[in-house]
This record gives C-alpha cells, sequence and structure tokens, in this order.
C-alpha cells in the first residue's frame, strides 16, 4: 500500500475554516508542551501574550504599528507573487525609500514650504522603493535574469548603503557620534491616529481594497491574473507582458516602499539603525498566509503583528529566554502552513498507483 | 472563488486566541502584598558573559538584598530604536514601579515614555538626558582602565595593542584614551590601534575586529564590547589580552592579564531601596573606584610583581583624590596640547570627548 497525494479540484468551504483553525488549535497544544518542558505555566504564557497585543488600547495600538509595515510590505509581496515574480527584495525596497525620505525630510525642508513637506517625503519615497524594484523587473524581462538573487541582493545593497549615511556624512552633528541621522523637522512627520500607530494604517487598509479591486474588477488585473497563470497564453492573447511586468513590480516596490516612508516618518522620525526589523522578509509569510489575496493581507499582517508582540512578552513577563519567544512564533505558524496540505491536497491510501508524482508532502 | 474564505478562518482563529485568553484573566488578579516591581531592559543576553551579565549579577544582588519585597524580571536582545519604545512602555504600562535600560541607545526611547508615565521611575546607564523622573547612571571605569593600560604598556613586545571598540561615542572614546594614557605612562613608545565595530553586542564582528588587529600586528587586544570573542581570539593566536565588564580570566583563562569591571549590584540596590523607601530623586550618578562601583579585576599570575605594584601607586592616587587620568598635560594625536600641566578635564568635558589622545592611531568618524 502507497500513499498518494493530489491536488483537490474543488475545495470544500467548511475544510478552509477547519483545517486552519484546528491547525491552531494544534499549535497551541504542540507549545503548550514545550512551555511546560520549560517548566511554564501555558494558559499564563498564551494570556500574558494576548494581553501583550490586544490587553489594552495602548497594546493594541503597538500591534498596529508593527501591522503597518507588515500590511504594506504584504501587499507589495503578494501583488509580485500574483505574477509568480519572486520579489524577496521587499527589505530593501522598504530601506531604499527610507532612505530617500529621509533625504527629502532633512534636505528638502530647508527650502520646502512645510505642508509640502510630507507629501513630497512619501512620493520620493515611493519612488524610490520602486525604481529599487524596476531593477530586477528589468532585468528579468529584458535579459532573462533571475528575479530571485537579484531582489535578494539589492537588499544588502540598499542596507549598506544606509547605514553608509547615517554612520558617516549623515551622521548627526548633535549626536555624541552615535549613529543616526538628525531628526526629522515636523513637517515631515506622519500623523499619528492613535498612539504610535500611524496615517500609514490607512494607507494600509484603502491601498488593500484598490488592489483588491484593481486585481478582480478591472481588466488590467485580469492581464494580470492571465501572466500569473501562463505567460505564454497571455502572450498568445495579445497581452503586452513585459510591459506589465514590469508596471506590476514598481507598483510593488512603491507598495513597500510606502512600509519604509512609514517607519521613518511616523515611528522612529530619523534614519537610524533598526529601520526595519525584518519586515520585508514577515511579509512573505503574510503573502502566503493571505493566500495572496490583498483584502486577507491586512487580517494576517496583525495576526503575525500580535505574534511578534505577544512573543516579547513572553521573556518579559514570564522570564523565559528570548529564543523561546521565537520558537513559539515558528511552532505557531508552521501548523498553520503545513494546515494548507490538507485543504489543498488530497491524501489517498491506494494499492496498485505508486506515488511518485506526489510533491509538497513529507 | 476559495479566496474569500480565507478571511472567515482568520477571523476564526483570531477570537479563538481570544476567546481561551479571557477565560483565564480572573487568575491575574493581584496578591495583597504588592513586591516592589523593577525590569530591566538588556541589549544582550546575560549569557554574553560580559556587560550584560555584569547588569544581570547586579539583579540578582538586588533580590538576593530584598527578598520577597522586590520582584525583577528582564528583557533581553532589545534592538536600539523603535521596538525599545515598545518594551520600556509596555513594562510602564504592566504596573513596573522601576525600569532600568542598560544601553546608550535606549536614551531617547526612554525619554519618551518617561513623559507618559510621570509615576515610574526611570533610569538609563550611560546617557546624559534626565527628567523629574528619569536619572543616570553611570561609573568612572576610564579609572581601572588606565589602570589596566599600566599592566598592558609593560607587558607588549610588539608596542602595537589592538582595541575592538564598539561605537565611536563619547563613553568609549574617554575609555580608549584613558587606557592609552595608562600605556604611555608607562612606555611611550607604544601605540593603540583601534578598530570600530559599530555594535554593542556581536559575537562575530567583535572576534573579527579582533583578528584583524592581531593581523596588524597587536599582541595584547583590549576592547569595549559586550561579549569575551576579543580575548578568545587573542587567545587562539597565543597572545594576550585585557578583559572589560566581566573578570574574564575567569572565562577565558590567565592570557586575560586584568578586567576592569564593572559591579552594579551595589548602585541597584542603593538605588532601589532609595525607592522603595521613598527617598529617590532624580540624579545623575557617576562614581568610580572609590566608591566601589568600578574596580579592576584581580590580576593573572602572568603579570610580574614590579608591574602589579606600579598598578597599585596609581590606584591609590586615585582613591587618595590627589590625581586623576585626565589630568594635564594631555596631548591629542596632532602633539597640540589639549589640556595644560596643572589643569584637569571638568565631567562636562569628558562626557563630550570627541578626540583621541596621543599615542591612539584610529579616528573619531
Amino acid at each position: 500500500m502507497s500513499i498518494l497525494i493530489e491536488k483537490r479540484k474543488n475545495i470544500s468551504r467548511p475544510a478552509q475554516v477547519l483545517v486552519p483553525a484546528a491547525s491552531f488549535l494544534a499549535s497551541l497544544v504542540l507549545t503548550g508542551v514545550l512551555l511546560l518542558a520549560f517548566g511554564a505555566d501555558p494558559f499564563a504564557t498564551y494570556r500574558a501574550m494576548f494581553r501583550g497585543a490586544f490587553g489594552s488600547g495602548r497594546a493594541f495600538t503597538e500591534t498596529l504599528v508593527k501591522a503597518i509595515p507588515l500590511i504594506l510590505t504584504g501587499l507589495g509581496v503578494a501583488l509580485a507573487f500574483k505574477l509568480r515574480f519572486w520579489n524577496i527584495g521587499a527589505e530593501g525596497q522598504l530601506t531604499l525609500a527610507g532612505v530617500a525620505a529621509s533625504w527629502v525630510a532633512i534636505f528638502w525642508g530647508r527650502w520646502m514650504p512645510s505642508f509640502l513637506l510630507l507629501p513630497a517625503v512619501i512620493l520620493v519615497g515611493c519612488l524610490a522603493g520602486a525604481a529599487w524594484a524596476g531593477i530586477p523587473a528589468l532585468l528579468k524581462t529584458r535579459l532573462k535574469v533571475d528575479e530571485t538573487l537579484v531582489t535578494l541582493m539589492l537588499n544588502y545593497v540598499a542596507i549598506l548603503f544606509s547605514e553608509f549615511l547615517y554612520y558617516g556624512p549623515w551622521r548627526d552633528p548633535k549626536g555624541y557620534g552615535f549613529p543616526g541621522t538628525e531628526p526629522f523637522p515636523e513637517a515631515a512627520w506622519m500623523p499619528r491616529i492613535a498612539g504610535r500607530a500611524h496615517l500609514g494604517l490607512v494607507f494600509g487598509l484603502v491601498l488593500a481594497l484598490i488592489l483588491w479591486f484593481v486585481i478582480n474588477r478591472t481588466r488590467w488585473g485580469f492581464e494580470l491574473k492571465i501572466i500569473g497563470a501562463s505567460p505564454q497564453a497571455a502572450r498568445y492573447q495579445g497581452i503586452a507582458v513585459e510591459r506589465n511586468v514590469v508596471l506590476a513590480i514598481l507598483l510593488s516596490g512603491a507598495l513597500c516602499g510606502l512600509a519604509g516612508v512609514g517607519e521613518v516618518t511616523g515611528i522612529s522620525r530619523r534614519l537610524q539603525q533598526g529601520l526595519s526589523l525584518g519586515y520585508g522578509y514577515t511579509a512573505i509569510i503574510v503573502a502566503w498566509m493571505a493566500q495572496l489575496n490583498p483584502l486577507a493581507v491586512p487580517f494576517v499582517a496583525v495576526l503575525m503583528a500580535a505574534l511578534l508582540v505577544g512573543g516579547d512578552q513572553v521573556q518579559m513577563m514570564m522570564g523565559l529566554p528570548a529564543s523561546m519567544g521565537i520558537l513559539m512564533q515558528g511552532m505557531i505558524l508552521f501548523p498553520l502552513l503545513a494546515g494548507s496540505l490538507f485543504t489543498e491536497y488530497r491524501i489517498r491510501r491506494t494499492g496498485r498507483h505508486a506515488a511518485a508524482d506526489a510533491g509538497g508532502a513529507e | 472563488m476559495k479566496n474569500r474564505w480565507n478571511l472567515l478562518w482568520i477571523l476564526l482563529a483570531a477570537a479563538l486566541i481570544a476567546g481561551c485568553a479571557k477565560k483565564a484573566e480572573p487568575a491575574a488578579v493581584a496578591a495583597k502584598a504588592e513586591p516592589y516591581k523593577v525590569a530591566f531592559v538588556y541589549i544582550g543576553p546575560p549569557g554574553d558573559l560580559g556587560w550584560t551579565h555584569e547588569h544581570d549579577q547586579g539583579r540578582k544582588a538586588v533580590e538576593a538584598e530584598f527578598g520577597d519585597k522586590v520582584k525583577t524580571v528582564y528583557i533581553e536582545n532589545v534592538p536600539e530604536g523603535p521596538d525599545a519604545t515598545r518594551i520600556i512602555r509596555q513594562y510602564a504600562q504592566e504596573g513596573y514601579d522601576m525600569i532600568f535600560a542598560t544601553s546608550f541607545g535606549y536614551m531617547d526611547p526612554m525619554v519618551e515614555v518617561a513623559k507618559e508615565f510621570p509615576k515610574v521611575k526611570f533610569e538609563h546607564c550611560s546617557g546624559y538626558k534626565t527628567s523629574e523622573n528619569m536619572s543616570t547612571y553611570f561609573g568612572r571605569i576610564y579609572q581601572p582602565r588606565y589602570l589596566s593600560g599600566i599592566v598592558a604598556g609593560k607587558m607588549t613586545k610588539s608596542n602595537i595593542i589592538g582595541y575592538a571598540a564598539a561605537f565611536p561615542i563619547p563613553e568609549v572614546v574617554r575609555g580608549i584614551n584613558a587606557f592609552t594614557l595608562g600605556v604611555r605612562s608607562v612606555n611611550p613608545k607604544a601605540q593603540v590601534r583601534v578598530v570600530w565595530t559599530n555594535t554593542w553586542y556581536d559575537p562575530v564582528k567583535e572576534r573579527e575586529a579582533a583578528v584583524a588587529l592581531l593581523d596588524a600586528g597587536a599582541d595584547i587586544i583590549a576592547q569595549h564590547q559586550d561579549t569575551v570573542e576579543p580575548q578568545k581570539a587573542a587567545k587562539e593566536r597565543g597572545k594576550l589580552s585585557i578583559g572589560y565588564d566581566s573578570d574574564m580570566r575567569a572565562f577565558v583563562g590567565d592570557t586575560v592579564l586584568t578586567s576592569p569591571v564593572w559591579n552594579w549590584g551595589a548602585y541597584y540596590k542603593d538605588t532601589i531601596g532609595k525607592a522603595m523607601a521613598g527617598t529617590w530623586a532624580t540624579h545623575q550618578y557617576w562614581e568610580g573606584l572609590k566608591a566601589g562601583v568600578v574596580r579592576l579585576a584581580d590580576m593573572s599570575p602572568l603579570v610580574p610583581q614590579d608591574v602589579k605594584d606600579l598598578v597599585k601607586a596609581a590606584e591609590q592616587k586615585i582613591l587618595d583624590g590627589t590625581w586623576d587620568v585626565f589630568y594635564g598635560p594631555i596631548k591629542d594625536q596632532t602633539g597640540a596640547v589639549k589640556v595644560a600641566a596643572g589643569a584637569k578635564m571638568t565631567d562636562g568635558e569628558m562626557l563630550s570627548f570627541d578626540w583621541f589622545v596621543e599615542g591612539v592611531v584610529g579616528k573619531v568618524k
């Protein structure tokens, strides 16, 4: 007897709800066992995590603070992935946009009318993110250079460039030598809505709606879907594949860039270390968990942010080591991703068929 | 089509967490005799055997001193920046009475949170900004650093001493200068070469910096970092070193000739005691050898007696108050006299150090 795993043709609706719910429960139980092994009370730990992420208005705004960059980069990555363009450069696009935004905020602020400064900061930041994503898009469409490597490598270029600036020429002359630029003028601050949660949240939610509409309700979105499914088929239909890919990736980069703009103008209000705490990479998990659906991205992003913020509670309040928080995040995510195996694939026992063509299973 | 259902399951999952958490809520109600709650925010893990390790020893000393009357917690590996603001705020929000942040980059985050929680007491290590409910504390570690410089100056054969340093900020520059003055007081031919790592805690970078210095001909490695990695790198090459933070000889061996070390327990017990008694007031604590918050660790058997005697004599002058490290004459790297003979640097000048003394090879960037 062997086991055959095949893709389901129709995915039943209850399964789409029950399987993730069951996976989530399973992950709580698994993590609970781990916590017990460390001598910690699992219920107290989950309670502390929940309190840390949602327990009060202020706690929730801090979760939102982390969710904002995840929503924006999640949308950017989801759009690129829809086209099967593996943009893992969200981190770099975010960083370079943060650098460009800082440039405008610090240097243009000296002559620009103050009401124009923030719009200029946002615009230039997004353009920088788009341009940074445009490089791999052009290389891929013109020269067939693999985008995975290029986007990844450009992350390091952007991060090192930003470090060069705030350790070097842009270092705050009044900062006692500590790396970081001078604080931005107030005119370049992204307005805050509640706590530290800033206007980027509204941008994120509105853009999620717009992106969903564009992909599902417009001709261009339809073309993008066809390109994603099969570039050959798209070409037969007379769709300008290369041009559309470049346009969509520019948009993807701009979305990731907006996340960087939000971080520097809404949170740190200067360019310094810790601009991105891996948001560009977490965005990949967010995009996949949202199954590339723009409307699901904000929810997944909030969930991920809650996991990150709540994870800190594990050591802050429970006295467990820092690695425990990270371990728990993995333990909670893994069954959720693994659960998709059961919704999208069917496992059959079979006596005669070989399982050679089974894919994606362990 | 299938995507429509994603939202639903995500909501369901969220509701599930909410459900679990709500049920257990009543257990969170506090007991009657509420201990004084103190939180520590660390840049690295206590297992770094250096900077954070010493702060955690101080935290443990507080627990040993006050027992049930105090409850301490800590969080490790908090990056300097926006995340620090959230962490400090969460402790304040959760009802902690006093919060210590033990890295320079936590200064602005702490200032921000201190404004929002006027009843909570905040203490920031190594910075310069204070407010009604926020104090700073640090130690004159430059004093034992000078003493360790005497040891290095006497023990070097190549006359090149390497110094793996974190950030070019006044705290670190002051340490390098004090060390170099110590070296040159006994060996005017020796030079101190500085490599910046631009990180407090990064075992790999710290090791790389030490290796680069060894490659440049250094036969003793001193450091201003958070871990013992530079000391290990020197030992592996058969070279000597001067530790920092903790008595690194205990972790690496006798190749560590000595270490300028912290004794935070003395300070933490004092300030937390005052806070519990209601006599705490905002302050800028900056004491040295005399108060016992810093000292030079016991020396390795490799250090000969005459060197130990030299160190003892210098230490005595500092303890007596007849002389200190930054008394003139002091020249800068170009040979120009910055502090005239008979003059001494003020605390303000020391706290904004942005130039190297003669004998340092490197740049304050």
